[in-house]
């Protein structure tokens, strides 16, 4: 458990240090996660890295855990809301209004758009 | 035993045990909520969590500065659980290769809308140029969309309260819009929640399907990238 956290965040240390080094314009974690599955594909692969959190699912449990409660994580910064509620007082209905039209705007181009494609792969397939 | 309440609230409400503790019982029972409503969309444990604590900091007059120094170790955990995104995706990888073509291709598809759609309809409303700047982001995770925001020259605790809300109305709203549309495959609503509504999107697939919240993670992560180079761009296109 204490081993799988401390990879996890060993994963995320490197990604911040080489995203911060080389400047790279995306966020550390998501290198971080790249990271990891590198590892847990290495490790099918290799059976000397099969050991400690990497044996017997130890990874996988940690991170299911951490997963488990990822809305939990996005309670603080939502909180930040009371720092801006003159603003919202001002333009608070422009702007729920302006950004509920572009969720659903959002959520229905990528699902359509994932849809077409899969059914014309689909199709070429069958011919 | 203090012989004066005042004095004990006034030690606690500035240590960060008394802001961790709140953040945690308000959400265990809001989720608690969430889970005897059978997961109703509305009942969504983010957004009662956040009200909730946001009216009981202004009736105690405690500043969001001091709750954060409580709640920043859950927020910290927000890196740590990108990173443990991997194993979702190593575990289902066989189906992720398989939809990878269609996955790419919404990824732009989406990103693209995400991006054009917000700041079109912020300038529409009339908002000011700054907040339209703000709220271009506002697809992608809190972290990454405030860093954005930041290279902008805008202001990112409004983007990332523009995040969070768009993560609920998008948790909200994507199960009863899904099912409107029909469309059953859980790998396409998955990643169109991910991508439209980044982590509390993800949250919210995951409680609906395991292979939805897989391909919600995978959504989040590649819209984390592609919107950051989108963001620059679409700014200088389309804002006056």
């Amino acid at each position: 458990m204490l081993a799988s956290l401390g990879i996890i965040l060993l994963c995320q240390l490197i990604g911040e240090a080489v995203v911060r080094g080389l400047g790279l314009p995306l966020p550390g974690p998501v290198l971080g996660l790249l990271l990891l599955l590198m590892l847990l594909l290495a490790r099918d692969r290799f059976e000397l890295l099969a050991r400690g959190p990497l044996r017997d699912s130890g990874i996988e449990t940690t991170s299911k855990g951490l997963l488990a409660h990822l809305s939990l994580l996005f309670v603080p910064a939502g909180v930040g809301v009371v720092q801006k509620l003159d603003l919202l007082a001002s333009h608070g209905i422009a702007i729920v209004v302006v950004l509920a039209l572009s969720v659903v705007v959002t959520l229905l181009a990528t699902v359509l758009t994932f849809r077409l494609v899969s059914r014309l792969l689909r199709q070429q397939d069958a011919r | 035993m203090t012989d004066n309440p005042f004095s004990l609230w006034v030690y606690l409400s500035q240590s960060p045990l008394l802001w961790l503790t709140v953040t945690l019982l308000v959400y265990a029972s809001t989720d608690a909520v969430s889970l005897a409503t059978r997961r109703h969309p509305l009942a969504n444990p983010v957004l009662h969590a956040m009200w909730i604590i946001g009216v009981f900091l202004l009736l105690t007059g405690t500043s969001y500065t001091t709750y954060f120094a409580g709640a920043q170790f859950v927020h910290f955990l927000l890196g740590p659980a990108t990173v443990a995104l991997a194993v979702p995706l190593y575990e289902n990888r066989k189906r992720v290769v398989s939809s990878i073509v269609p996955m790419l291709v919404a990824l732009i598809a989406g990103s693209i809308t995400a991006v054009v759609s917000v700041v079109l309809l912020a300038e529409l409303a009339g908002l000011p140029r700054d907040v339209v700047l703000s709220l271009a982001p506002k697809s992608v995770t809190a972290g990454v969309a405030m860093g954005i925001a930041e290279s902008l020259h805008a202001d990112p605790s409004l983007a990332a309260v523009a995040v969070i809300l768009t993560g609920i109305m998008g948790a909200i709203i994507v199960t009863p819009l899904m099912n409107r549309t029909g469309i059953t495959d859980y790998r396409a609503r998955g990643f169109a929640a991910g991508l439209a509504a980044h982590g509390i999107g993800t949250a919210r697939a995951f409680q609906v399907d395991e292979i939805a919240g897989v391909f919600s993670g995978i959504a989040m992560s590649l819209n984390a990238l592609v919107t950051s180079f989108l963001v620059p761009l679409a700014v200088t296109l389309l804002v006056r």
